[in-house]
Order: structure tokens, then C-alpha cells, then sequence
């Protein structure tokens, strides 16, 4: 009998790890090694199943069954089961043979064109991603393209940029291709800020080849041959990656001089950004690379007529560029013939928040909110009732549930007062009070301001001051009207992005909950019950048992009650810590 | 300039092409409030203040958006006047409202925008918080940083970092906690900052704001008094006191910039120790005495003696107007022609060497060239300390992509700038400059067709180039190889190139061969005669150039005219009614001499310190001791002035009217801003009231204007000067006739030479006369500090100690440590002629090998050390190169 080829693979993106993927790795080659099996263990990225993690696949003569939640003690299990004796654990079995045993819907609606490689092959071998297609597509470039081919492939495709804003792609492109300049460069943005978002970073660590040729597509397009990858240094696993990526794309004459044995030179640096969220933006972003501040500076002129050292630039993001190759293989129509009208492809978002499935999700365009939170998403954990996304992080703005059949779509989102944003969805239950969501938002955006414009630097300071006012119960009726001017003069007069947006959580949440400012202000009531200065906690009398588990966890000892009997809690000595609530077993302690 | 026209508010607009709506609406008379907008500098757009409306498009910040034609600007509409309001409001609301106690006070751009905007009382107290109490920085002996004030528009961190290239400001934090600050937030007297106080100059509010602020009861355009520059400044006074002085927006040269002794070393004019009456020594000790006695005395000694026997110092401290009288005194009424000033000591083988290679001796471009040029050559040049505003323009250039070389002993601050370093060892500039020619021509990068047309001597140069191998240069001068290449493959090929130099060049025994040196290099490369090229010696003293000029040397009468050319001597002695010497007079390093060898016996000193600033200066102690009559006409009792038998008080620059001439050439109007303090009087009337007494005519003058008339009659090269003309003409020297506009740019038809031609002078290497030994193994070189001039008899009198208050030989690290020195230690630097005491700098600024003092500080006399071997040309001393030891104390 042949040998049977067995291989597994284990999930190693940060979400991978932070499960203890590491450690289950580990497990699984020692295992191995005290069975004496010949498997070979790879690492792979995330396949979007974050809240799945640790997932563990399992390949025999190329027959794969993917297992989840894989915790050491299942490790010996699995081996022993399937490895050694051929028999898999259906229970904890997700795929199977390509068959989808459990999470359905989470996959049913996604479509993968930037993911596709991401949780299925090895991000440190760059021969798995040249046998996925890797590298054809800039070859065939190479080949059989010009430059104004190229640009008119994306322009077709309807490529938007994928950093949030949405300008047409192959449109940036062919303007910088325009200019006669000697020297241009190539930039691409992974400098991912927005709390909850993580696509890039998915990408980079379970797919960093797609990302370097598609930004080697681009700059054989404007004929650029130096290139920047602007990368979070809070991304250590990106920067590995991308490290090795670029190692082996040098020791194959993929990137130096004449790469693919053409006479283009394609020189690529990775510079790791010091955590400033403004950096994001472009001006800023091309400071910080310069060895500059990173702030903006006004556009114009845009990085397309002068960006690094006054030399045309083309910045676009990572899920940009990993687009590209896909593209470029399968023709602009396949791509256009997703998505609605105006926005096509695919689109990732990093679902998070009150939702069941918490990953990442690639989806087509038009696809409604509803279809994310509920289909993929699993819907509302605990279940709880759907309030609103916040979508595109602080830049961008609630969708409130009632809107839940809106199409994704750049234009779509923008008319709601929400952005698309990079894919930030952060999905909000009945318990998050709207006022402490923009409150939340405003503080980061006002943490990040750069403080160069006086609206960001002051204005959103204000701002923030009149909601803490109000979710401290202190708000009157005046300052609302105070806070909606000055958010409406921030967002049209800062100077970049980052002030321009800043507002946004503020705007849409008056727009669509203003009726829970007025009861802050006006009843100096939260109703979300989470604004601590507008909240109590008490024990219905009704459910408890006097388990004395509230009474034993409070830290300032405002619980009182005999064992077995019903218990109190003192309001004036409560400090609204809130773990009574946490481990209540029955209930009994509610927030009133 | 290409005109567009828009309307704004209806009104119709013209503009140059290119203008932003801000700068087009300014310009017409039509205010749109703006706070971090300056003239000066590149729009960032950050206060959000200058909203206006373009019809049709929507609301932009006009600081930066450019006027395009047939546009509709509104500055007015109920959205604007919205959003202005509530930008404005919320720096109000940030900012301190005690205007009354503010020095800005009615003088600050927010103040001024919330009287334009009208501001709503209860909208403020509603935004209002409370103030964040930031400390206020007072380090600087200048000026204020007061964060609280502080507006964030930026002006201050882009000035600092585009105008002067400093970079010590930048915005620290971010937000809401951005805050203005140095790096690591340390007090400014710590940082990188040089104090020019540029910032000050342009802070919109009251953060940056300097100490002592009285606002002058009036102003008066007038010369800065320190360096050759020359720049524009504006006297404030109250009374009889000059209390702020601030830069010519409308001076062509320094466009209202300035570095720190310009803008803030103005203390001496008031201070206490200023010579208000004359002295006369009695027993050894100075006794206050009248004019009247003072004059009468020296009246009566002069006339004992003959021309022989006496001796002129002029100074290139005083006007052009005052040094024509002292050279006319000396000539006319003593008959001699020994006069000599400080050029002698500084740029005598500019005026010897640039006169054999191009006709005249003087910078051959213009200051405002620099900003065209595509490649400088600064050799022997520590610009930011010397020439700080040529300095900022350098270094301008270089941002806008000029080359910049640097050929210096020491790591000067320009070096942070330049493409090319190359650290010759001191004297050694011969055999760079030469081994540099040898590489354009060997690798044919010469300008032949310039040579062809323009120059002569070519031949007998270019033999001499064979000596100069780069094996050769590469030993002599410490260069390595590759850089000495280079720099000559940048310098040859981009063109136009300006070549600037000092006393790096000057102060040898081969001076004058250096200064021939950098004559060739531009001759060779064509870089002479066209805008933005040229050999460009920059003078030291506020008007060296105009004492040089105006005949306070001993060879030449005003304008250069020999006065050993019998017709020459026979038209001033037809215009001055009196018997000249045709004899050259003695040079200032052959006076001190002749002093000691007992043939010259009275010295008439103006504004000079030579006990301080002559090399070997215990020599000149020793003569000074020896003269018969000694008469020191100063504004300090200075360390020479003491050694004087009669003392006159003379008037500074800011008490009298007058002329200097700059290093381009460029004559400029020193106007009278006080009153002449106590009794003293202005150099040229003192020097009259000599004349008169001792019964001479042609000194009957009663305004400075009346001898700028006689100059200009006698002087070809001053022939159009004129005080009426300086009024609304800028003139540079040669300016013949009264409408001729003056020469920015000399030889641009042909050389001042004799056969029209720019000759080519074969040099060969000549060593330093002091080399170092196994007794004296390390050179001495001299430089300058930023805060200090010369002798530091201006800039010792007030803030500018704090900024340096004694003198500091830096040395090497590894000198420092074979010698087993520390920092700051305190040793005793010994040569052949003399012993300083000083406290030490460790600093690989400079090389090993060579040490580095300045000679400001009268306490660690430098010149005690230096050498007074001459050049026997220009007979300049080699204060550049000695040989030293240092000594533990």
C-alpha cells in the first residue's frame, strides 16, 4: 500500500495565537514525535473563523477535515484518532472533505478573492502561493501587457480603494502614470487603526505575496520602482511576514533588479509605523516615511502629483493591492459582475461586538447588513436585540438596525452618514448606550488628533466634553445644540480626514438615537442602563436564593443579607463596579 | 509677472499669477482674518481661519488655494461668518484673556480677529474651561516661550525650520496636548536654538515674545553694526534710550530676517560703561577732563610731530564717511600715508590677490544671487557664526537643490547641510584647492571657452597644476581622494557655482596665494562674471569693505586710487589744497614695529582693539608701552583704549549719520536714532574738531551728507553715491555717476586688469610657518562664536554672555584623552610667544591634531598664541596656524 501523505496545518494568525495556537502547535509536534507519525506541521493564516480558534486542519492524500477549537487536551485525541488510526471526530469536525459539517451560513455567503489563500496555505512558503496562482498574474503582465493595459483592466473591474474612501483605483493609477516624472513611488498603507478592524492585518499574515504582487502590478503600471509598505509596528506577525515574503521574492529575482527577468526594478522597504492612528492618512503617512511627523498636510497637491520627497506617488491599502492579482487572472468583468453598480468585488470586514461569530468575512457587495450580522454572523450573542453597526470605525458611523436591508455599497453607506471605511463592523446590542459608543469614538479620535487644525485639536475636545457632560446626567438641552453645530462645523472644516470623520459617530447617532441624548439630558436616564452615573444596580427580591456569591465579590462591601436570604445592595456605597451583575447565577441583580 | 484678475466681493481684483486669494486679497486692502498665515512662508492651512467662498464650488481656506481667473471670491456669507466664528471661538476659548497684562496687547492677531469677528460673551463662557497651567519657559536671556499663549498656528516651528534651518521647534504631543516645544521638551536655552529670534519676530500672539518690550516712541531704518552683510534693521527708541530693534522688511538683503547679535545685542548702545566724556591720564590714571582740553592737547601734540614719526588706526567699525576723514586727516594734515585699519588682520589678501587676478578686490556677486545658484563652494567660511543670514540663504539654496561643499579644518554647523565635506588640515588650502583644479582639468571639465575668451596666464597655471597629484594633495591636506574628486566633478559641473570664503582663506602667510587659489578655481570653471557665480570673500566687519574703500589703507587714497601715482597725488592735492606724501605708508603689522624701533611716536586709534585682536599681541603690548602720544577714540574704554594718553568718547553707530558699505558692495544709508550719549560726538567730528584746531582747512563740515559729496567727487567708484539717492536706490559700488544704478555683479564684460583679461596665477605649496613639533605638537587655529564679535567690546555688555560667556579651546576626544583631559577642565594653552589660560570643550568638531579658540574673551587672550609671521604680500598675519601645547593647570 502507498503511503499515506498526512499534513496539518494550524491556524497562526494573531487571532490563532492569541487562542493559543502556539502552544497547540507545540503540542501537536511533540505528539507526533512521540508516535513516531511522518506528518509535516505547517503554520497558515486566518481563515476568518476568529471566534473558531484554534482551528486545526487535517489533510490525508489531500482530503482535508477542519477541526475548531482544538485545545491541547484534544490534540492527543486527534492524533491518535485520526492521524494514527484513520478515524476523524466528526463532533468536532467543521469541513470535512470540503464539506461543510457545522457554521454553514457563515460560510454560504462569503466570496473569496482576497481570503482565498488566507487559513489554506503556508504564508512563510512562497511556493504554496505560486502553486495557488501566486506570481502568474504579474508575469502575465509582464508579458503580454502595456502599462495603459493594466490601468484600463482596473479601470474596468471598477476597483475602489479599499482603505475606506472608495476612489477609483485604475482612475489613481492613470493619473500618476500621466505624470513624466522620473521617479515615483509606491505605498502601500497597512497602518490599520481603527479599533476593531483587522482585516489587513489578516491579510498580511495569512497572504503576503498577494499583497506584493499586486503592489508589483501597480508599479510596473505608473512605472514606479521603489515602494513602501507603511506597516503598524503593533503588527509584528505582519512585519515577519512580509519580511520573509519580500526575502523570497529577492532571492527569486521577483523584487531588486530586472525582476522576472524583464527590465523593470522593483525595490520594496517595510516601514513600521509607531502606532499614531493619523499616520493613516496619506499626507501623513508620507511624513512619517520621510523620517518627518507624521501629520497631514493640505491636499493639493495630492500624493499623485507630489507624495515622498515631492515624487508622484500611488498610495492605495492592502486589501487594494491583494485584489489586483485576482483581477488581472480572471479579467475585470468576473469582478465587475459582483457587487452593485457603483461598488464591485468583494469586500472584507472584521465583524466584532455583540455578534455570535466574531472574524473576518469577505463578502460581495450588496450584500445587506442584516445578511452579515445574522447570516454570518450568527446574529446577537446572549440573545440580545440588534441595535445598530458601527461601521468603519471612528471615522465612520451607526447604521441603526432598522436599516438592516441596506445594500453594502460605498454610496449607500456614505447617504446613511456612515462610511464604508475599511471594514471595521462593530455590531451593538441593546445594551450599548449610543451617547458612551460616540463618546468612546470621540475619545480615540480626539487621543489621535494630530492637534495641527484648531477644529480637530479644540473642536473635538469640546465636543467630547459636552458628552461626557451628558452621559455624566449633567447635560442640558442647550449643549446638544452646542454639540450638533460644532460636529457639523468639525467634520466640514478640519484640515484631513481624520478631523473630518471625526464627528461622524457623533452626527449619526443624534441622527438615529437622539431620543437617547434627550432621555440622558432631559430624564437623566440611560436606557441602555450602561452609563454608570445613570444606572443603579439592584436585587429583585423576586429571583434570589441569597447564594451570597454577589455579597463575597463585591470590593467595597455594599452587599448585605444573611446566607439563604434575600439580599441588598447599599446605593450609596456601590461604586457601580458592575460584578454583581457578572456573577449573579440567577439574574437576580439587575441595572435599573 | 503674468496678471490674473478675479473678483472678490464683487470687486474686481488683479493678482500676479500664482498668488493664493489670501496673498491677492492682502494685497489689495482686504482683510480676511488668518492666523497661521505668514508671508514668509509656505501655507499649511491649519487655523481654519481664512474661509472664504468661491461661487459655484464651495467654501476653501484661501491661505492656500489659489486665485484663478474669472473666479467669484466671497469673504462674507452667513456660512462663513459661521464657521469663522466658532474657529475663532474656540482659540479664544483656549487662550488666556488677560490682553491688558499681555505685551502683544494691541498688537496680536487673535486680538485682532475677535474685533473683526465680534465675539458672543455667553457662547465663550459655555466653551470655556479651565486653564491649563503650562510652565513658561525663560531660559533665554531674550526672549519668552509662554505655551498657555500659544495659538499652534506653526509659524514659529516652520520659521525655525524653513527660514533659518534650525529645527529646534517642533510640536510635541498630539491633540488636545499638542504643545510647541524643543526636542524632549527641554528649556530652550538647552537646545539647538541659536536665538535669532526669528520666531519671536513672527509669533501672531503673545507666546513667543522677547523680555524687555517697551514700545518705541519712534523708529529709524538704519545698518546692523555687526558683520559685513549688512543688513536692514529698525531702531526703536524712548527718550535717549534705543529700546527694540527689529528687521527691514524692505532691506533687499535681509527681508526683515536677522540673526541674534543683530536683533538683540543692541545693549551696549545705553549701557553704563559707554565713554561719555574725554579722559586724559594724569599719573598713570584716567581724570575726566573737557573737549576743549582734551582737543587742544592732542591739537598741540600732533603738531609736534611729522608725518613720519605718526600713525592713523581707522576702524572698519565706523561709517564710510568717518573713515574718509581720518585717512584725509592723516594724509592732509599729518602728510603721511601710515593708516591702517583691522582689514589689514582680515581680508588685506582678498584686496592683494583678487586685484592681481581680476582688477579689483571685493566679493564679485551678490548675496541675493545665492538663492540661483546650483552649486557653493564655501572654503575657510564658518557662516552661521560669521555671516549668520548669508547662512539662512546657503542653506535655502541647498533645500531648493543647490550643491553645497564645504572645505573647513573644523566640522563647522554648515556641514550638517553639505553634500561634500572635505576636512583639510589648517593651511593645507593651496594644495586642496589646486589638487581639486587638477582633477577638472585632467578629467576636461574646464570651462575652455571662458578661458579662451576671458582669461589669460592659462599655460603657465596649468603647468604648475602637475605638482599637485592626488597622491600629493591627499598627504598634505588629509583629504581622502574619492572626496577631492568628487568635489570637483560637483563643482565643475553644476553651474552657475558661487565660491565663498573668510578668514580660513586670508589669515597665512600664504594668504594671498590661497585667495589667488580660489580666483583660479572660478576662472577655470567660468564661474565668474554671470549671476550666481564668483569669488566671494565675506568682510567680517560691518564696513571693512567701506574703510578698505575709502582709503584707510596705506598704499591707496578713496577708491583705490595708488598713491604712489603722481597723478592720482596731484588731484587730491588739488582737491585738498595741501602737499601729499607719494610714499605707501606702513601696513598695521609693520606699525607695531616701527613703534619699537622708535621711528613712529603717536598713534590715533579709532574704534580699534589691537591688544586683543593682532596676533602675538604681547609684542603689540610692548610697542603701544613705548609710544610717546597715544590717543584711543572709542565708545568702551576697550583693553587697547586703557594704554591711551588722552581717551575721546565717540558715538555709536545709533547716534550718528553716515554710510556703511557691505561685503557685495552695496552702500547703505546708519541713520541717528538718539541723541549722542553724554558728551561723546560722532568719530568724523571729532577728527574735524583736530583738524580745525590744529589750523587746517577742508574739515568744515557739519553733516556726514557734506562728506559723502566730496567722496563721491573724488571717488570714481562712489561717483553716483549719494545720500539723496540711497534714500530710494539700492547702489553697489562701482556706481560712477548720478544715474548710473550700480554693479551687482563685477567683470560680467570684462576683468578690472590691466588687458581687460582674468589672469591665472601658477602657485605652488607653501607650509604654515609654525608647524608642530615634538615642543608645541598641536595646531591652534581661530574661530568664531555665533554670540560674540571680535573682541566682544558690542556683544560683552548684556544677554549675549549668557548665551556664551568665556572662551573654550575645543579640542579633538582623543587629543583630550592622550592628554588626560577632561571636560570643561581648565589648562593652559602655551606657544612660542605666549601663554591662555581657558577651560577646555571635548568635540570631535574638531580634527585631531587641531585645536580651535576664539579671540572674544580678553580674560583667555587668544592672540597672546598666535603668530605674526606675514604674508609678504598682503602682510597679513597667520592667526589661522600655530603651533601649541596644552598644559594642565
Amino acid at each position: 500500500m502507498r503511503k499515506a501523505i498526512k499534513e496539518i496545518k494550524v491556524g497562526l494568525g494573531t487571532c490563532g495565537i492569541s487562542a493559543g495556537g502556539e502552544l497547540i502547535f507545540e503540542e501537536i509536534k511533540n505528539e507526533l514525535e512521540k508516535q513516531g507519525a511522518n506528518v509535516k506541521v505547517k503554520e497558515t493564516g486566518c481563515m476568518g473563523m476568529c471566534y473558531m480558534e484554534v482551528l486545526v486542519e487535517v489533510s490525508i492524500n489531500g482530503e482535508s477535515y477542519l477541526y475548531c477549537k482544538v485545545t491541547p487536551d484534544k490534540v492527543k485525541k486527534i492524533i491518535d484518532m485520526h492521524i494514527i488510526h484513520n478515524k476523524p471526530i466528526d463532533e468536532w469536525i467543521i469541513k470535512n472533505k470540503g464539506k461543510i459539517l457545522k457554521e454553514e451560513t457563515f460560510f454560504k455567503k462569503q466570496k473569496k478573492i482576497v481570503l482565498k489563500n488566507c487559513g489554506a496555505i503556508d504564508p512563510g512558503s512562497i511556493d504554496e502561493y505560486i502553486a495557488c496562482d501566486g506570481y502568474k498574474a504579474i508575469k502575465k503582465v509582464l508579458e503580454s501587457y502595456s502599462k495603459d493595459e493594466v490601468i484600463d483592466i482596473i479601470l474596468e473591474s471598477g476597483l475602489r480603494g479599499r482603505g475606506g474612501a472608495g476612489f477609483p483605483t485604475g482612475l489613481k493609477w492613470k493619473y500618476i502614470s500621466r505624470s513624466k516624472r522620473n521617479k515615483k513611488y509606491i505605498i502601500c498603507n497597512a497602518d490599520e487603526g481603527d479599533p476593531g478592524a483587522f482585516m489587513d492585518r489578516s491579510i498580511l499574515e495569512g497572504d503576503p505575496h498577494s499583497v506584493l504582487e499586486g503592489m508589483m502590478i501597480a508599479a510596473y503600471a505608473i512605472e514606479a520602482d521603489e515602494a513602501y509598505i507603511y506597516v503598524r509596528a503593533e503588527y509584528p506577525k505582519a512585519v515577519h511576514r512580509l519580511t520573509t515574503a519580500i526575502r523570497q521574492c529577492q532571492e527569486r529575482g521577483y523584487i531588486g533588479n530586472g525582476i522576472f527577468r524583464s527590465d523593470k526594478n522593483f525595490k520594496v522597504t517595510i516601514k513600521e509605523g509607531a502606532g499614531a492612528f493619523v499616520c493613516g492618512e496619506e499626507t501623513a503617512l508620507i511624513a512619517s516615511v520621510e523620517g518627518k511627523r507624521g501629520i497631514p498636510r493640505i491636499r493639493p497637491p495630492f500624493p499623485a502629483q507630489k507624495g515622498i520627497m515631492g515624487k508622484p506617488t500611488n498610495i492605495n491599502n492592502v486589501e487594494t493591492y491583494a485584489n489586483v492579482p485576482w483581477i488581472i487572472l480572471n479579467g475585470p468583468d468576473a469582478f465587475a459582475s459582483m457587487g452593485t453598480e457603483k461598488s464591485k468585488g468583494t469586500k472584507v470586514f472584521a465583524l466584532a461586538g455583540k455578534v455570535v461569530r466574531s472574524g473576518l468575512a469577505e463578502v460581495p457587495m450588496g450584500i445587506t447588513i442584516n445578511e452579515i450580522v445574522f447570516d454570518i454572523g450568527g446574529g446577537i450573542k446572549d440573545g440580545r436585540k440588534f441595535k445598530a453597526v458601527q461601521m468603519g470605525g471612528p471615522s465612520g458611523g451607526c447604521i441603526p438596525a432598522s436599516l438592516g436591508d441596506l445594500k453594502i455599497d460605498y454610496d449607500e453607506l456614505v447617504k446613511t452618514g456612515a462610511i464604508m471605511g475599511s471594514g471595521g463592523l462593530i455590531v451593538l446590542d441593546d445594551t450599548t448606550c449610543m451617547v458612551d459608543m460616540a463618546k468612546y469614538f470621540l475619545t480615540f479620535t480626539q487621543n489621535e488628533s494630530c492637534g495641527k487644525c484648531t477644529f480637530c485639536r479644540i473642536g473635538t475636545k469640546r465636543m467630547l466634553e459636552m458628552l461626557k457632560k451628558i452621559t455624566s446626567g449633567e447635560g442640558q438641552e442647550k449643549d446638544l445644540r452646542l454639540l450638533e453645530d460644532l460636529a457639523y462645523k468639525v467634520k466640514d472644516n478640519s484640515l484631513c480626514g481624520l478631523g473630518q470623520t471625526a464627528p461622524n459617530p457623533v452626527i449619526t447617532t443624534l441622527k438615529y438615537f437622539r431620543d437617547e441624548y434627550m432621555a440622558h439630558i432631559k430624564e437623566k436616564r440611560c436606557p441602555a442602563h450602561s452609563c454608570p452615573a445613570l444606572m443603579t444596580y439592584r436585587i429583585n427580591p423576586e429571583n434570589c436564593v441569597g447564594c451570597s456569591l454577589c455579597l463575597k465579590n463585591c470590593p467595597v462591601n455594599a452587599i448585605s443579607g444573611n446566607s439563604k436570604e434575600i439580599h441588598t445592595i447599599d446605593r450609596e456605597a456601590c461604586i457601580k463596579c458592575g460584578l454583581c451583575y457578572d456573577v449573579c447565577k440567577f439574574g437576580s441583580v439587575e441595572k435599573v | 509677472m503674468d496678471k490674473i484678475t478675479f473678483t472678490i466681493d464683487g470687486q474686481k481684483i488683479t493678482a500676479d499669477k500664482g498668488m493664493t486669494i489670501l496673498e491677492a486679497a492682502l494685497e489689495n486692502g482686504i482683510y480676511i482674518p488668518h492666523l497661521c498665515y505668514h508671508p514668509d512662508l509656505e501655507p499649511v492651512g491649519v487655523c481654519r481661519l481664512c474661509m472664504v467662498e468661491i461661487e459655484q464650488r464651495g467654501l476653501f481656506t484661501s491661505c492656500n488655494t489659489p486665485a484663478e481667473p474669472e473666479i467669484a471670491v466671497r469673504t462674507e456669507t452667513p456660512e462663513i461668518e459661521k464657521v469663522r466664528r466658532v474657529t475663532a471661538e474656540l482659540l479664544i476659548v483656549n487662550h488666556p484673556f488677560d490682553c491688558l497684562i499681555c505685551e502683544k496687547n494691541t498688537n496680536c492677531e487673535l486680538q485682532k480677529i475677535a474685533h473683526f469677528i465680534g465675539i458672543d460673551e455667553e457662547h465663550i463662557n459655555k466653551m470655556r474651561k479651565p486653564e491649563r497651567i503650562l510652565p513658561i519657559d525663560t531660559s533665554n536671556p531674550f526672549f519668552i516661550y509662554d505655551p498657555n499663549r500659544c495659538v499652534l498656528c506653526g509659524i514659529c516651528v516652520r520659521t525655525c525650520r524653513n527660514t533659518v534651518s534650525i529645527s529646534t521647534l517642533d510640536f510635541m504631543d498630539r491633540g488636545y496636548n499638542s504643545i510647541v516645544s524643543t526636542f524632549g521638551n527641554k528649556p530652550i536655552l538647552e537646545s539647538r536654538c541659536v536665538s535669532c529670534g526669528e520666531c519671536v519676530a513672527r509669533c501672531p500672539v503673545g507666546s513667543l515674545k522677547p523680555k524687555e518690550t517697551p514700545i518705541p516712541s519712534r523708529e529709524i531704518k538704519t545698518t546692523c553694526p555687526y558683520c559685513g552683510v549688512g543688513c536692514g534693521l529698525i531702531l526703536g527708541s524712548r527718550g535717549d534710550k534705543i529700546v527694540s530693534s527689529r528687521g527691514d522688511i524692505e532691506n533687499p538683503i535681509n527681508k526683515g530676517q536677522l540673526c541674534v547679535k543683530g536683533r538683540f545685542g543692541h545693549e551696549f548702545i545705553n549701557h553704563p560703561e559707554r565713554l561719555t566724556t574725554p579722559l586724559t591720564k594724569k599719573d598713570g590714571l584716567f581724570v575726566e577732563t573737557s573737549w576743549d582740553e582734551a582737543l587742544e592737547l592732542i591739537a598741540d601734540k600732533f603738531s609736534h610731530y611729522n608725518g613720519d614719526q605718526f600713525v592713523a588706526l581707522s576702524s572698519a567699525k565706523c561709517t564710510n564717511e568717518e573713515n574718509y576723514i581720518m585717512q584725509k586727516f592723516t594724509r592732509a594734515v599729518m602728510g603721511t600715508n601710515t593708516i591702517d585699519h583691522c582689514a589689514r588682520l582680515c581680508h588685506a589678501p582678498s584686496v592683494a590677490g583678487l586685484a592681481q587676478s581680476f582688477g579689483s578686490g571685493a566679493m564679485t556677486n551678490s548675496i541675493n544671487e545665492i538663492q540661483y545658484t546650483k552649486s557653493i563652494f564655501a572654503i575657510g567660511t564658518n557662516t552661521t557664526s560669521a555671516h549668520p543670514v548669508i547662512a539662512y540663504k546657503i542653506k535655502n539654496a541647498v533645500k531648493e537643490g543647490s550643491k553645497l561643499i564645504v572645505a573647513n579644518p573644523k566640522e563647522i554647523d554648515l556641514c550638517e547641510f553639505a553634500d561634500i565635506f572635505l576636512q583639510h588640515r589648517p593651511g593645507t588650502d593651496v594644495a586642496l584647492l589646486m589638487g581639486i583644479m587638477k582633477v577638472i582639468v585632467d578629467e576636461n571639465l574646464y570651462d575652455r571657452d571662458f578661458i579662451n575668451k576671458r582669461c589669460e596666464n592659462f599655460t603657465d597655471f596649468k603647468s604648475s597644476l602637475d605638482n599637485f597629484t592626488l597622491d600629493f594633495v591627499e598627504r598634505i591636506t588629509g583629504v581622502h581622494r574619492d572626496k577631492i574628486i568628487q568635489a570637483a566633478v560637483t563643482y565643475a559641473t553644476h553651474k552657475p557655482g558661487m565660491l565663498f570664503y573668510a578668514m580660513g582663506i586670508t589669515q597665512h602667510t600664504h594668504g594671498t596665494d590661497n585667495v589667488l587659489a580660489t580666483s583660479n578655481i572660478a576662472l577655470l570653471t567660468g564661474n565668474i562674471g554671470k549671476p550666481s557665480t564668483g569669488v566671494n570673500p565675506l568682510r567680517g566687519q560691518n564696513n571693512v569693505q567701506g574703510a578698505c574703500d575709502l582709503g584707510a589703507l596705506p598704499n591707496v587714497y578713496p577708491g583705490y586710487q595708488k598713491v604712489d601715482v603722481p597723478a592720482i597725488k596731484q588731484k587730491f592735492e588739488k582737491a585738498w589744497n595741501c602737499t601729499l606724501s607719494e610714499e605707501p605708508g606702513l601696513t598695521h603689522t609693520e606699525i607695531f614695529d616701527s613703534i619699537l624701533e622708535g621711528k613712529i611716536k603717536v598713534l590715533y586709534q579709532m574704534g580699534e582693539n589691537p591688544v586683543i585682536s593682532e596676533a602675538n599681541a604681547s609684542h603689540v603690548i610692548k610697542a603701544i608701552e613705548q609710544l610717546e602720544f597715544f590717543v584711543a577714540q572709542d565708545i568702551f574704554l576697550t583693553e587697547t583704549a586703557r594704554y591711551a594718553d588722552v581717551v575721546l568718547p565717540a558715538s555709536s553707530f545709533a547716534e550718528k549719520d553716515g554710510t556703511f558699505t557691505n561685503t557685495e558692495r552695496r552702500v547703505q544709508r546708519v541713520r541717528k536714532a538718539i541723541e549722542p550719549l553724554g558728551e561723546s560726538k560722532p568719530d568724523w567730528q571729532i577728527t574735524c574738531e583736530i583738524a580745525k584746531r590744529m589750523g587746517k582747512e577742508g574739515f568744515d563740515f557739519t553733516h556726514p551728507v557734506q562728506i559723502m559729496d566730496e567722496i563721491a567727487s573724488l571717488t570714481p567708484s562712489y561717483g553716483g553715491i549719494s545720500y539723496e539717492r540711497l534714500e530710494y536706490h539700492d547702489l553697489q559700488w562701482p556706481c560712477p555717476n548720478d544715474t548710473h544704478m550700480g554693479t551687482p555683479i563685477l567683470h560680467s564684460e570684462s576683468f578690472a586688469t590691466a588687458s581687460g583679461k582674468g589672469k591665472f596665477m601658477p602657485l605652488t605649496y607653501k607650509p604654515s610657518f609654525e608647524l608642530p613639533d615634538d615642543d608645541y605638537p598641536l595646531i591652534l587655529t581661530t574661530d568664531r562664536s555665533l554670540y560674540h564679535f571680535h573682541t566682544a567690546t558690542m556683544t560683552r555688555k548684556g544677554g549675549l554672555v549668557k548665551l556664551r560667556d568665556r572662551e573654550l579651546v575645543e579640542i579633538n576626544p582623543q587629543d583630550a584623552e592622550e592628554l588626560g583631559l577632561t571636560n570643561a577642565q581648565l589648562v593652559k594653552v602655551i606657544s612660542r610667544r605666549g601663554v591662555v589660560k581657558s577651560q577646555i570643550k571635548i568635540t570631535d568638531v574638531s580634527q585631531k591634531g587641531v585645536i580651535s579658540m576664539t579671540f572674544h574673551f580678553a580674560e583667555s587672550p587668544t592672540n597672546l598664541l598666535t603668530n605674526d609671521a606675514i604674508d609678504p604680500v598682503a602682510k597679513i598675519p597667520e592667526t589661522k596656524v600655530c603651533a601649541v601645547r596644552i598644559e594642565k593647570v
